[in-house]
Protein backbone atom coordinates (compact mmCIF):
# COMPACT_ATOMS: atom_id res chain seq x y z
CA UNK A 1 0.00 0.00 0.00
CA UNK A 2 1.40 3.41 -1.36
CA UNK A 3 1.08 6.13 2.08
CA UNK A 4 2.83 9.04 2.20
CA UNK A 5 5.02 9.96 5.92
CA UNK A 6 6.19 12.73 6.50
CA UNK A 7 5.83 14.36 2.92
CA UNK A 8 7.72 10.96 1.30
CA UNK A 9 5.38 9.18 -0.19
CA UNK A 10 6.32 4.82 0.87
CA UNK A 11 5.36 1.96 0.57
CA UNK A 12 3.98 -0.18 3.74
CA UNK A 13 2.67 -3.65 4.86
CA UNK A 14 1.48 -1.47 8.32
CA UNK A 15 -2.33 -1.77 8.06
CA UNK A 16 -2.83 0.54 10.99
CA UNK A 17 -1.14 3.89 12.18
CA UNK A 18 0.57 2.28 15.35
CA UNK A 19 1.87 -0.60 12.89
CA UNK A 20 3.07 1.72 10.99
CA UNK A 21 5.00 3.23 13.81
CA UNK A 22 6.79 -0.23 15.07
CA UNK A 23 7.33 -0.84 11.13
CA UNK A 24 9.19 2.50 10.80
CA UNK A 25 11.04 2.61 14.23
CA UNK A 26 9.50 4.98 16.14
CA UNK A 27 8.86 2.51 18.82
CA UNK A 28 8.47 4.46 22.19
CA UNK A 29 9.59 7.80 20.70
CA UNK A 30 7.50 11.03 21.56
CA UNK A 31 5.88 11.86 18.97
CA UNK A 32 1.73 13.05 17.79
CA UNK A 33 0.34 11.99 14.75
CA UNK A 34 -2.28 12.95 12.47
CA UNK A 35 -3.78 11.40 9.16
CA UNK A 36 -4.79 13.72 6.66
CA UNK A 37 -5.00 16.26 8.31
CA UNK A 38 -6.96 15.31 11.46
CA UNK A 39 -5.33 14.71 14.64
CA UNK A 40 -5.00 10.86 15.75
CA UNK A 41 -4.57 10.36 19.38
CA UNK A 42 -1.88 8.00 21.14
CA UNK A 43 -4.61 6.07 22.53
CA UNK A 44 -6.63 5.79 19.29
CA UNK A 45 -3.76 4.65 17.08
CA UNK A 46 -4.37 0.93 17.23
CA UNK A 47 -7.48 1.43 15.61
CA UNK A 48 -6.42 3.93 13.40
CA UNK A 49 -6.73 1.94 9.64
CA UNK A 50 -4.25 3.30 6.86
CA UNK A 51 -5.75 3.31 3.37
CA UNK A 52 -3.89 3.93 -0.06
CA UNK A 53 -3.06 7.31 -0.43
CA UNK A 54 -3.52 8.16 3.22
CA UNK A 55 -1.12 11.65 4.24
CA UNK A 56 0.47 10.58 7.58
CA UNK A 57 1.98 12.72 9.79
CA UNK A 58 4.77 12.17 12.22
CA UNK A 59 5.73 15.37 14.72
CA UNK A 60 7.99 15.78 17.89
CA UNK A 61 8.81 17.94 20.44
CA UNK A 62 10.60 20.87 18.75
CA UNK A 63 12.83 24.37 19.21
CA UNK A 64 10.10 27.42 18.07
CA UNK A 65 9.16 31.11 18.67
CA UNK B 1 2.93 39.78 37.37
CA UNK B 2 1.12 38.91 34.51
CA UNK B 3 -1.66 35.87 35.13
CA UNK B 4 -2.61 33.64 31.71
CA UNK B 5 -5.79 31.83 32.36
CA UNK B 6 -5.58 31.43 36.01
CA UNK B 7 -1.54 31.00 36.01
CA UNK B 8 0.42 33.60 37.56
CA UNK B 9 3.39 34.19 35.90
CA UNK B 10 7.14 35.74 37.93
CA UNK B 11 8.17 37.15 34.54
CA UNK B 12 7.39 39.52 32.33
CA UNK B 13 9.28 37.76 29.41
CA UNK B 14 8.46 34.88 27.44
CA UNK B 15 11.64 33.37 25.29
CA UNK B 16 11.80 31.01 22.11
CA UNK B 17 13.80 28.12 21.98
CA UNK B 18 15.14 28.61 18.40
CA UNK B 19 18.44 29.74 16.55
CA UNK B 20 20.46 29.57 19.35
CA UNK B 21 24.19 28.82 18.96
CA UNK B 22 23.74 26.01 21.03
CA UNK B 23 21.46 24.15 23.57
CA UNK B 24 23.64 25.50 26.98
CA UNK B 25 23.53 29.01 25.49
CA UNK B 26 19.98 28.41 25.82
CA UNK B 27 19.86 27.18 29.13
CA UNK B 28 21.97 30.52 30.09
CA UNK B 29 19.78 32.81 28.28
CA UNK B 30 16.75 31.72 30.40
CA UNK B 31 18.72 31.37 33.38
CA UNK B 32 20.15 34.89 33.09
CA UNK B 33 17.09 36.28 31.60
CA UNK B 34 14.58 34.29 34.76
CA UNK B 35 11.88 34.06 31.58
CA UNK B 36 9.14 32.59 32.88
CA UNK B 37 7.73 30.64 29.87
CA UNK B 38 9.04 29.22 26.77
CA UNK B 39 7.51 28.75 23.48
CA UNK B 40 8.26 25.59 21.38
CA UNK B 41 6.74 23.57 18.20
CA UNK B 42 5.85 20.38 16.69
CA UNK B 43 7.79 19.40 13.55
CA UNK B 44 8.36 16.09 11.61
CA UNK B 45 10.83 13.53 13.15
CA UNK B 46 11.98 10.62 11.49
CA UNK B 47 11.82 6.96 13.31
CA UNK B 48 14.43 6.42 15.16
CA UNK B 49 15.69 10.01 15.43
CA UNK B 50 14.57 10.40 18.91
CA UNK B 51 15.72 14.24 18.63
CA UNK B 52 11.98 15.14 20.31
CA UNK B 53 12.42 13.21 23.49
CA UNK B 54 15.93 15.05 23.92
CA UNK B 55 14.54 18.59 22.97
CA UNK B 56 11.88 17.82 25.75
CA UNK B 57 14.20 16.84 28.58
CA UNK B 58 16.40 19.96 27.75
CA UNK B 59 12.99 22.23 28.05
CA UNK B 60 11.91 20.35 31.27
CA UNK B 61 15.50 21.10 33.10
CA UNK B 62 14.57 24.64 32.43
CA UNK B 63 11.62 24.71 34.99
CA UNK B 64 9.65 26.94 32.94
CA UNK B 65 6.03 26.98 31.80
CA UNK B 66 5.63 25.78 28.21
CA UNK B 67 4.06 27.36 25.06
CA UNK B 68 3.71 25.55 22.18
CA UNK B 69 2.76 27.33 18.71
CA UNK B 70 1.56 26.78 15.92
CA UNK B 71 4.10 28.51 13.34
CA UNK B 72 4.09 28.29 10.42
CA UNK B 73 0.56 27.32 9.88
CA UNK B 74 -1.38 28.76 6.82
CA UNK B 75 -4.77 27.56 7.50
CA UNK B 76 -7.52 26.98 9.79
CA UNK B 77 -7.43 22.97 9.53
CA UNK B 78 -3.32 23.25 9.60
CA UNK B 79 -3.21 25.17 12.79
CA UNK B 80 -6.13 23.20 14.85
CA UNK B 81 -4.62 19.77 14.15
CA UNK B 82 -1.06 21.19 15.11
CA UNK B 83 -2.21 22.82 18.15
CA UNK B 84 -3.60 19.24 19.00
CA UNK B 85 -0.81 17.43 18.51
CA UNK B 86 1.16 19.70 20.91
CA UNK B 87 -1.45 19.45 23.54
CA UNK B 88 -0.83 15.87 23.63
CA UNK B 89 3.27 16.00 23.26
CA UNK B 90 3.81 19.18 25.71
CA UNK B 91 0.60 18.40 28.06
CA UNK B 92 -0.60 21.73 28.34
CA UNK B 93 -3.90 23.65 27.28
CA UNK B 94 -2.17 26.56 26.25
CA UNK B 95 -1.19 27.20 22.80
CA UNK B 96 0.39 30.12 21.20
CA UNK B 97 -2.06 30.37 18.17
CA UNK B 98 -0.27 31.30 14.95
CA UNK B 99 -2.52 31.08 11.46
CA UNK B 100 -0.16 33.17 8.94
CA UNK B 101 -1.93 35.16 5.92
CA UNK B 102 0.81 36.28 4.25
CA UNK B 103 4.61 35.13 3.07
CA UNK B 104 6.19 38.22 3.02
CA UNK B 105 5.23 39.47 6.31
CA UNK B 106 4.26 37.07 8.21
CA UNK B 107 1.34 39.07 8.83
CA UNK B 108 -1.71 36.68 10.49
CA UNK B 109 -4.75 36.07 8.78
CA UNK B 110 -7.69 37.16 11.21
CA UNK B 111 -10.19 35.24 9.42
CA UNK B 112 -8.55 32.24 10.15
CA UNK B 113 -7.03 32.87 13.60
CA UNK B 114 -10.57 33.96 14.95
CA UNK B 115 -12.10 30.82 13.43
CA UNK B 116 -9.13 28.75 15.19
CA UNK B 117 -9.14 30.40 18.09
CA UNK B 118 -13.17 29.46 18.76
CA UNK B 119 -12.65 25.77 17.64
CA UNK B 120 -9.77 25.69 19.55
CA UNK B 121 -11.32 26.81 22.70
CA UNK B 122 -14.27 25.57 22.43
CA UNK B 123 -11.90 22.08 22.55
CA UNK B 124 -10.80 23.00 25.89
CA UNK B 125 -7.53 25.18 24.56
CA UNK B 126 -6.26 28.07 26.46
CA UNK B 127 -5.56 30.42 23.27
CA UNK B 128 -2.64 33.07 23.08
CA UNK B 129 -3.46 34.23 19.51
CA UNK B 130 -0.92 36.26 17.93
CA UNK B 131 -2.51 39.10 16.59
CA UNK B 132 -2.47 42.02 14.91
CA UNK B 133 -3.49 45.74 16.73
CA UNK B 134 -6.09 45.64 15.06
CA UNK B 135 -9.39 46.67 17.69
CA UNK B 136 -12.15 44.93 15.49
CA UNK B 137 -9.77 41.81 15.44
CA UNK B 138 -8.89 41.72 19.07
CA UNK B 139 -13.11 42.19 19.63
CA UNK B 140 -13.47 39.08 17.85
CA UNK B 141 -10.51 36.94 19.48
CA UNK B 142 -12.28 37.88 23.16
CA UNK B 143 -15.50 36.62 21.75
CA UNK B 144 -13.66 34.00 20.37
CA UNK B 145 -12.88 32.74 24.31
CA UNK B 146 -9.51 34.38 24.14
CA UNK B 147 -8.25 35.79 27.54
CA UNK B 148 -5.20 37.18 26.76
CA UNK B 149 -4.11 38.73 23.61
CA UNK B 150 -0.39 39.08 21.35
CA UNK B 151 -0.41 42.04 19.48
CA UNK B 152 2.64 41.98 17.18
CA UNK B 153 5.28 45.27 17.58
CA UNK B 154 6.14 44.39 13.87
CA UNK B 155 6.97 41.70 11.50
CA UNK B 156 8.35 38.40 13.04
CA UNK B 157 12.48 38.53 13.36
CA UNK B 158 12.56 42.22 11.67
CA UNK B 159 13.83 43.56 15.06
CA UNK B 160 12.13 46.57 13.77
CA UNK B 161 10.27 47.24 17.42
CA UNK B 162 7.09 49.09 18.15
CA UNK B 163 5.86 49.85 14.48
CA UNK B 164 2.58 51.01 15.49
CA UNK B 165 2.86 53.02 18.66
CA UNK B 166 -0.83 54.59 18.54
CA UNK B 167 -2.83 51.29 17.55
CA UNK B 168 -1.05 49.84 20.84
CA UNK B 169 -1.96 52.55 22.66
CA UNK B 170 -5.53 52.53 21.33
CA UNK B 171 -5.59 48.35 22.32
CA UNK B 172 -4.16 48.86 25.81
CA UNK B 173 -7.08 51.35 26.80
CA UNK B 174 -9.76 48.96 25.17
CA UNK B 175 -8.49 45.92 27.20
CA UNK B 176 -7.66 47.91 30.70
CA UNK B 177 -7.73 43.90 32.19
CA UNK B 178 -6.78 41.71 29.53
CA UNK B 179 -2.82 40.70 29.69
CA UNK B 180 -1.56 42.03 26.58
CA UNK B 181 1.71 40.67 25.17
CA UNK B 182 4.16 42.24 22.05
CA UNK B 183 5.08 39.17 20.48
CA UNK B 184 7.62 38.84 17.38
CA UNK B 185 9.19 42.14 15.98
CA UNK B 186 11.71 43.65 19.04
CA UNK B 187 15.05 43.90 18.80
CA UNK B 188 16.60 45.83 21.61
CA UNK B 189 15.80 46.35 25.04
CA UNK B 190 14.75 49.72 24.83
CA UNK B 191 12.14 48.54 22.33
CA UNK B 192 10.73 45.92 25.58
CA UNK B 193 10.84 49.22 28.09
CA UNK B 194 9.02 50.64 25.91
CA UNK B 195 6.59 48.08 25.55
CA UNK B 196 6.41 48.47 29.56
CA UNK B 197 5.25 52.39 29.63
CA UNK B 198 2.74 51.55 27.50
CA UNK B 199 1.36 49.35 29.64
CA UNK B 200 1.45 45.87 28.28
CA UNK B 201 2.09 43.05 30.50
CA UNK B 202 4.42 40.70 28.45
CA UNK B 203 7.33 40.58 25.55
CA UNK B 204 7.69 37.61 23.84
CA UNK B 205 11.08 37.50 22.20
CA UNK B 206 12.97 34.64 20.12
CA UNK B 207 15.42 36.00 16.95
CA UNK B 208 16.52 39.44 19.45
CA UNK B 209 17.85 37.17 22.01
CA UNK B 210 19.18 33.90 20.01
CA UNK B 211 20.54 36.00 17.16
CA UNK B 212 22.43 38.76 19.13
CA UNK B 213 26.16 38.18 19.30
CA UNK B 214 25.62 36.99 23.33
CA UNK B 215 22.76 36.05 23.81
CA UNK B 216 22.49 35.21 27.51
CA UNK B 217 23.59 38.67 27.80
CA UNK B 218 20.38 40.48 25.36
CA UNK B 219 18.43 37.83 27.42
CA UNK B 220 19.41 39.66 30.41
CA UNK B 221 19.38 42.93 29.07
CA UNK B 222 15.87 42.85 28.16
CA UNK B 223 15.17 41.35 31.17
CA UNK B 224 16.23 44.56 33.36
CA UNK B 225 14.36 47.06 30.56
CA UNK B 226 11.15 45.13 31.32
CA UNK B 227 11.56 45.57 34.77
CA UNK B 228 12.95 49.69 34.34
CA UNK B 229 9.90 50.17 31.62
CA UNK B 230 7.31 48.66 34.25
CA UNK B 231 8.73 50.88 36.97
CA UNK B 232 8.42 53.96 35.33
CA UNK B 233 4.50 52.92 34.04
CA UNK B 234 3.90 52.16 37.81
CA UNK B 235 5.10 55.62 38.55
CA UNK B 236 2.73 57.42 36.92
CA UNK B 237 4.89 59.29 34.14
CA UNK B 238 5.06 63.46 33.55
CA UNK B 239 2.91 64.87 30.94
CA UNK B 240 5.09 65.27 27.53
CA UNK B 241 4.94 69.38 27.30
CA UNK B 242 6.05 71.41 24.24
CA UNK B 243 7.09 74.52 25.66
CA UNK B 244 9.76 74.29 28.44
CA UNK B 245 9.99 74.92 32.04
CA UNK B 246 12.63 75.48 34.18
CA UNK B 247 13.34 72.69 36.97
CA UNK B 248 15.86 74.91 38.89
CA UNK B 249 13.81 77.22 40.87
CA UNK B 250 13.33 80.79 39.20
CA UNK B 251 13.59 82.78 42.46
CA UNK B 252 16.47 84.19 44.11
CA UNK B 253 18.53 83.68 40.56
CA UNK B 254 21.75 86.29 41.02
CA UNK B 255 21.69 88.95 38.12
CA UNK B 256 17.85 90.01 38.41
Amino acid sequence: MKITVNGTAQETAAETLDALLIEQGYGEAKVATAVNETFVPAALRPEQRLNEGDRVEIVAPRQGG
Amino acid sequence: MPTYYDTEVTSRLMLGTAQYPSPAILAEAFKRSGAGIATVSVRREAGGERAGQAFWDMIGDLGVHVLPNTAGCHSVREAVTTAQMARELFDTNWVKLEVIGHADTLQPDPFGLVEAARILTDDGFQVFPYCTEDLVLCERLVEAGCRVLMPWGAPIGTGLGLNNIYGLRSLRAHFPDLPLVIDAGLGVPSQAAHAMELGYDAVLLNTAVAKAGDPAAMAEGFARALEAGRLGYEADPMEPRDMAAPSTPVLGRAFT
